[in-house]
């Protein structure tokens, strides 16, 4: 849930960018190869967003090659948090529940994967039975059990040895955190949570303290994948993660890469989910970005993993000689600014609105890359993989319609009723290491100063934000009035997305997301309602009222709904972007079209 | 040079006896050196984070941390025992190697130990060892690369001085100088790997394939010498010039000696002597990390480890690299050292 | 040394149709000039003197006056080793034992340094290679003129050593030149210049460097050395003194020219130039305070670029006014003879010197 999960891109790379751009393209030209292009196999431009491009050429066989500017922080399921890395575990770990293999909204929905149905809910919500396939095995051959699903689960609460990834299992089978985790436990076969029982082998019962309509989202998350206790190698599993899936760790490198190959032991027909086409999947992490988007394009890899989108110079070669191996998808993030309620005169909802009004959201737009690097222009704060979400058909303040360029007039009609009709001062905060953010800032601070808002820009260390945006005191003392962030869904519904930024219950001391400082019942409120609500109709629809809730309350400037420019490379089939994935390509099911 | 009045009498300090005398000096010199430098780092990185009031023990847990993991992480890696116990389990633990136990989770780290990585959980040391080669490698073959070309451009250029070739090669050199790595780098990489294909530029272990490992190296090591080739020839350019200019050069030529002879053995003799010292300075520190480099090329070595370890905040990694640079350092320096008294017997006193 | 032809009388001439000469060293209106930014400068314009074997000529001169840059130019330095645009611009004829060498292959006159001649430098710790042992700078000198190997060569070395006097010279010849002494060092310098019994010995200051009881050993050593090899010494040295008892004849060089010149008796004790009288005014003598120097060479050294009109001496000269219609400051006096191989180049009459010298200097002498 943090904003971690967009990998920062190298600003080494940034740097080097605008000189060599025009040398790269010259030799992309001066080179000649014919590698992609829409002659030699390549799906075409958004062939795989929302949709499934060529998935009746994939053969079964071949190495699948994904490339990374950087490491996933994990691959012990239990603490990873990178979302590509949760893409890239259903390879080699499987869980009760997981998203389709569909593409887009479709992709979002659930489906039983070690689990026989969906499960058994109680009518009061607060408890899952769930029932265990035939056939489920690891990769040595050993059954896969619900004790070995309990455990898996348990490791969340051992954060003191494995730290790192969500602990939303834990808040909602041991809110008190009474637990200790199965290192400390001192009952014999290691399993003491009380919140899930396994009354037999292939039987596993889970008790809520209070109902949670998204517990299926989150079994869904590769943090619940069963883990054995004997190959439990505790803070060093990451290193080589016990298989459950249709790959296996060959081999794995912090920071150079790694090599996953087929489990044998895995059975196809215990798995409806994944086809595990390629025979051998490798992942190499380079430095430079420039290179890996080169390598990309020139067909020396297939994917990039980190699915960042391609750097800004080979972005442009790409889009101009190889548009039809590129897709353009809504990618689940919000890029924004919010309003901190505390710092004076954003106590006002009408100063809040005069900023909304004021801003030229076009200029913010391209600031933050234009509409295919940037986005869309953001008009709420629902992402649109998220469901409930209306994307720009909800816009209250005409952010993309009317007043798109900026309404002077109208925000000067809301100074005057927040009492500042001459503006007013404050500072905008924004992260030092996101050059677009320091560029939105720069953009929006332009528009501001035409209705006399004149905003510092107060740029701070971004892997400090957690003490320093994240601290309400903080944010009090230095009057930061606006805050420019991003986030984005840790699994694709309300819940997922908003309760650490609108619920009252989430304002922290430290390491706070509800930078707006939002106390507001109903919203509280709603959020209780979903929580309690199993009807998928009904979610939907409290999502919505929600997402007007917030917009009304003018907490936030929504800056763009973001767009990925992600590569596909033209040896590859059965590729499509997933909302449970944030927009990035499912990559479970990615086969080779020839195996040569 | 001072204009040292002896008493006369032979004085025994001109054979092999005291360059050993003066070997064993400098290795006594540059054990306590390593000691202190350990120490150093040591207290920067574990003891000034804490008194400056940073919780190592809660950057290792992670975002997430609840008191209570934290407590435990201080107490597995032993954070809230006195400074000296902790200096001296660090200083144990290179030695012998060393135990992290705390609440039932217990890690042994072989020696020597660095203590283990915060976020990838593996042990210090492997990560250096294993990484180290591809730095060594790197930083090796540039220098014999600009070494060669950088020496001979500089010595052309002295010789020539004034004339075109010796212009075009200090513009060039100024050129090589000014240029960042990760341009003439990523230009490299345009031309001769994406643009003309001959290179297919990516990095693949010596134990591997041999002619994979010098495809891989060829261009970072091509980038990297062009840096420093273009500064060494600019000092050996002032600096034969200047030596030049010596009398012991004008009684070699009043020999009778032939000019190449003049140039190759007495000239060249003087003029090793500051590049020897800029050489294992310049190794010392590129052997440390050569990140730009490393970062551009995607080679696995300490640079990139440091640089992704500085990202994440991984405290052993850095403090490992850090000794590795130093001894590094110190290890060149100590050679250099060596190779100074070979090379100028008036050292072999000091 | 006889028949000295007058300053200038080759100018112009190819040095190809001049006659060779009879003598074993014959320097024929030498002119070496270095251009440089500011100028020409002309180190040495028209020199020209004998030698014969067995003799000595003390060039003397203040800095600055053409006589290390004679030296340099007789051993052909001016030519090797210089590197870039701007050469040394060398005329005239130097005839060394009938072979003209600046006419020479540069090759044919890089084997007759170190042979047929050598030379001793002002500071020996400068002049010798600090990372090579004393043994192997004698052997490296030996061995570039004969073919023996390394042994032979170094026993060659040690010998020699032994002969300049150096103490335990089987153990020292494996010393470094920073292992000796100033004296030492220049003991083993001119062990080097006389390893290849050369026919011509250049020392150049070889005094000068060392301390003033070391100065005498060494200017004894020469002699001595000389008389034992036979061959023809120049000694080239700001300091009248160093010369008194070691050479034949004296040449005194003043900007680059040759003032006076004359058998060592004659330019001592009848000198005819003002800038001699100066010189041997500011000799050191050990019987007299430095205070009581009576006639120092008043101001500097001329600029080899402007070298002034007329007698270049003249600004300094203090009867530059006495002879008529301004001569001195418009006319370069032509070196005339004024005794017995005596030649002087000035505008006063033989008679007014004659007077000024035994009147006004000598007695304060």
């Amino acid at each position: 849930m943090t904003t971690q999960r967009t990998s920062g891109r190298r600003k080494q790379a940034l740097a080097a960018a605008a000189a060599v751009a025009g040398l790269l393209t010259l030799a992309a030209c001066g080179g000649g190869n014919d590698k992609g292009g829409s002659s030699s196999g390549a799906a075409g431009f958004d062939a795989a967003n929302n949709k499934v491009a060529q998935a009746d050429q994939v053969k079964k066989g071949g190495t699948l090659k994904y490339v990374s500017t950087q490491d996933a922080d994990f691959w012990d399921t239990t603490r990873g948090y990178y979302g590509f890395m949760w893409d890239f575990a259903r390879y080699y770990s499987r869980q009760l529940l997981t998203y389709k293999t569909q593409p887009g909204a479709e992709g979002a929905k659930l489906t039983p994967d070690l689990a026989t149905d969906m499960g058994q809910v109680s009518s009061d919500g607060k408890t899952y039975t769930f029932h265990l396939r035939d056939g489920i095995t690891w990769e040595d051959g050993k059954a896969i059990t619900s004790q070995d699903i309990k455990y898996g689960i348990e490791r969340v609460w051992a954060q003191d040895v494995l730290s790192g990834g969500p602990i939303y299992l834990q808040q909602m089978l041991d809110p008190n955190n009474t637990y200790k985790g199965p290192y400390k436990d001192t009952s014999k076969d290691k399993l003491g949570l009380k919140a899930i029982s396994t009354p037999d082998a292939k039987t596993i019962v889970f008790h809520l303290p209070k109902a949670n309509s998204d517990f299926p989202e989150v079994l869904a998350m590769v943090t619940a994948s069963p883990i054995r206790q004997d190959k439990d190698t505790k803070a060093k599993y990451t290193l080589h993660p016990f298989s459950s899936g249709p790959y296996k760790f060959e081999s794995y490198s912090p920071g150079k890469g790694l090599v996953l190959v087929r489990n044998t032991e895995w059975k196809a027909s215990s798995d409806p989910v994944r086809k595990a086409y390629p025979d051998k999947i490798t992942l190499d992490i380079s430095s430079n970005q420039n290179d890996s988007d080169q390598r990309l394009i020139n067909g020396d890899y297939d994917i990039d993993a980190s699915q960042t989108g391609l750097g800004p110079q080979a972005r442009q070669i790409a889009l101009k000689q190889h548009k039809g191996n590129l897709d353009n998808p809504v990618s689940g993030f919000i890029r924004y600014a919010v309003f901190p309620q505390t710092v004076k005169p954003f106590d006002n909802i009408h100063c809040r609105k005069a900023v909304i009004y004021a801003a030229d959201h076009v200029s913010i737009q391209t600031a933050r890359g234009g509409p295919i690097a940037g986005g869309d222009i953001g008009t709420n704060m629902l992402p649109p993989s998220v469901a409930g979400s209306e994307g720009q058909k909800y816009d209250p303040y005409g952010i993309s319609g009317a007043n798109k360029n900026g309404n002077a007039d109208l925000a000067k009609k809301e100074l005057k009723a927040c009492g500042k009709p001459n503006g007013f001062s404050t500072t905008i905060a924004v992260r030092n290491n996101k050059a677009q953010e320091v560029a939105t800032a720069t953009s929006l601070q332009a528009s501001l100063k035409k209705v006399g808002i004149n905003a510092d820009i107060y740029q701070y260390d971004g892997s400090q934000s957690s003490g320093i945006i994240g601290a309400p005191a903080n944010v009090e003392k230095k009057k930061l009035g606006i805050i420019i962030m991003g986030w984005g869904p840790d699994f694709p519904t309300v819940q997922g997305y908003g309760i650490p930024l609108w619920s009252s219950h989430y304002i922290l001391q430290s390491g706070n997301n509800n930078f707006a400082m939002i106390k507001d019942k109903t919203i509280d409120g709603l959020f209780d309602q979903y929580i309690g609500t199993q009807d998928e109709a009904k979610k939907t629809q409290i999502a919505t009222d929600i997402n007007h809730k917030v917009s009304e309350g003018a907490y936030y400037l929504p800056f763009t709904f973001e767009r990925l420019l992600n590569f596909r490379s033209s040896r590859i089939g059965n590729v499509y972007t997933s909302n449970a994935f944030s927009g990035y390509y499912d990559f479970v099911n990615i086969g080779l079209k020839s195996t040569k | 040079m001072g204009h040292r009045k002896t008493s006369g009498g032979p004085r025994s300090c001109g054979g092999p006896l005291a360059v050993l005398a003066y070997l064993i000096r400098r290795l006594f010199a540059a054990a306590v050196m390593l000691v202190v430098i350990i120490l150093v780092v040591f207290c920067i990185f574990f003891l000034v984070p804490k008194w400056a009031g940073v919780d190592i023990a809660s950057s290792f847990v992670g975002k997430q941390a609840d008191p209570a993991s934290v407590a435990a992480v201080r107490e597995k890696l032993g954070l809230s025992d006195p400074i000296f116990v902790q200096v001296w389990h660090f200083f144990k633990g290179i030695f012998v190697g060393r135990t992290y136990s705390a609440g039932g989770d217990i890690t042994h780290c072989a020696a020597p130990c660095f203590g283990y990585s915060f976020r990838t959980e593996q042990d210090v040391w492997p990560v250096l060892t294993d990484r180290f080669p591809v730095t060594l490698g790197l930083a090796l073959g540039a220098a014999v690369l600009w070494l060669v070309f950088g020496v001979a451009a500089g010595v052309l250029s002295a010789l020539k001085r004034g004339s075109l070739w010796d212009r075009g090669a200090m513009v060039i050199a100024l050129g090589g100088v000014s240029l960042p790595i990760y341009f003439t780098g990523l230009l490299s990489l345009a031309i001769f790997s994406y643009g003309l294909g001959w290179i297919d530029g990516k990095y693949v272990p010596l134990t591997e394939s041999f002619t994979g490992w010098l495809g891989g190296m060829i261009l970072p090591w091509v980038t990297l010498a062009f840096l420093y080739a273009a500064m060494y020839a600019r000092i050996t350019r002032a600096t034969m010039l200047e030596i030049l200019g010596e009398d012991y050069i004008r009684t070699a030529r009043a020999k009778g000696l032939k000019e190449q002879v003049v140039i190759s053995k007495h000239a060249m003799r003087s003029t090793m002597t500051p590049i020897l010292t800029m050489l294992g300075m310049d190794l010392g520190a590129l052997i440390g990390g050569a990140i730009l480099t490393e970062t551009t090329f995607s080679l696995p070595g300490l640079g990139q480890a440091v640089l992704n370890a500085i990202k994440t905040q991984d405290l052993p990694i850095i403090l490992g690299v850090t000794l590795i640079t130093s001894l590094a350092v110190l290890i060149a320096n100590l050679v250099v050292d060596v190779l100074y008294a070979v090379i100028d017997p008036r050292v072999r006193l000091a | 040394m006889t028949e000295l032809s007058k300053s200038g009388a080759a100018v112009g001439e190819p040095t190809s149709t001049s006659p060779a000469p009879t003598s074993f060293l014959e320097v024929r209106d030498l002119k070496v000039h270095f251009p440089t930014d500011d100028g020409l400068v002309k180190s040495v314009d028209g020199l020209s003197f004998k030698l014969e074997k067995g003799k000595t000529l003390g060039i003397v001169g203040e800095s600055g006056s053409g006589k290390s840059v004679t030296s340099l130019g007789i051993m052909g330095l001016h030519t090797a080793g210089q590197y870039g645009k701007r050469k040394a611009q060398i005329s005239g004829e130097i005839w060394l034992d009938g072979t003209e060498l600046l006419s020479a292959d540069p090759d044919e006159v890089r084997k007759l340094r170190g042979r047929e001649m050598s030379m001793i430098f002002q500071d020996p710790l400068s002049a010798l290679h600090p990372y090579y042992t004393i043994g192997q700078q004698i052997v490296e000198a030996y061995r570039i003129h004969h073919d023996v190997d390394k042994k032979t060569a170094k026993r060659r070395a040690v010998e020699m050593l032994d002969r300049v006097g150096i103490p335990q010279p089987d153990k020292r010849v494996d010393n470094y030149p920073h292992e000796f002494s100033g004296g030492m060092r220049q003991r083993a310098m001119i062990a080097m210049s006389l390893v290849n019994n050369p026919e011509l010995l250049i020392a150049d200051e070889p005094t000068t460097a060392l301390d003033v009881t070391v100065q005498a050993q060494i200017l004894d050593l020469i002699r001595d050395l000389q008389k034992e090899f036979g061959s023809a010494v120049i000694i080239i040295t700001h300091d009248l003194g160093v010369v008194a008892e070691l050479a034949d004849d004296i040449l005194v060089m003043y900007g680059g020219r040759c003032v006076e010149r004359g058998p060592a008796e004659k330019v001592f004790y009848e000198p005819r130039h003002p800038y001699t009288w100066g010189l041997l005014g500011s000799m050191p003598r050990l019987d007299r305070e430095q205070q009581e120097r009576l006639i120092p060479v008043k101001g500097s050294p001329p600029s080899l670029i402007n070298i002034p009109s007329g007698c270049a001496f003249n600004p300094r000269c203090p009867y530059a006014d006495i002879p008529k219609d301004n001569v001195t400051r418009t006319v370069r006096p032509e070196l005339t003879e004024v005794g017995s191989q005596h030649w002087a180049a000035c505008h006063l009459t033989p008679e007014q010197r004659e007077r000024i010298w035994t009147e006004e200097i000598a007695p304060k002498l």
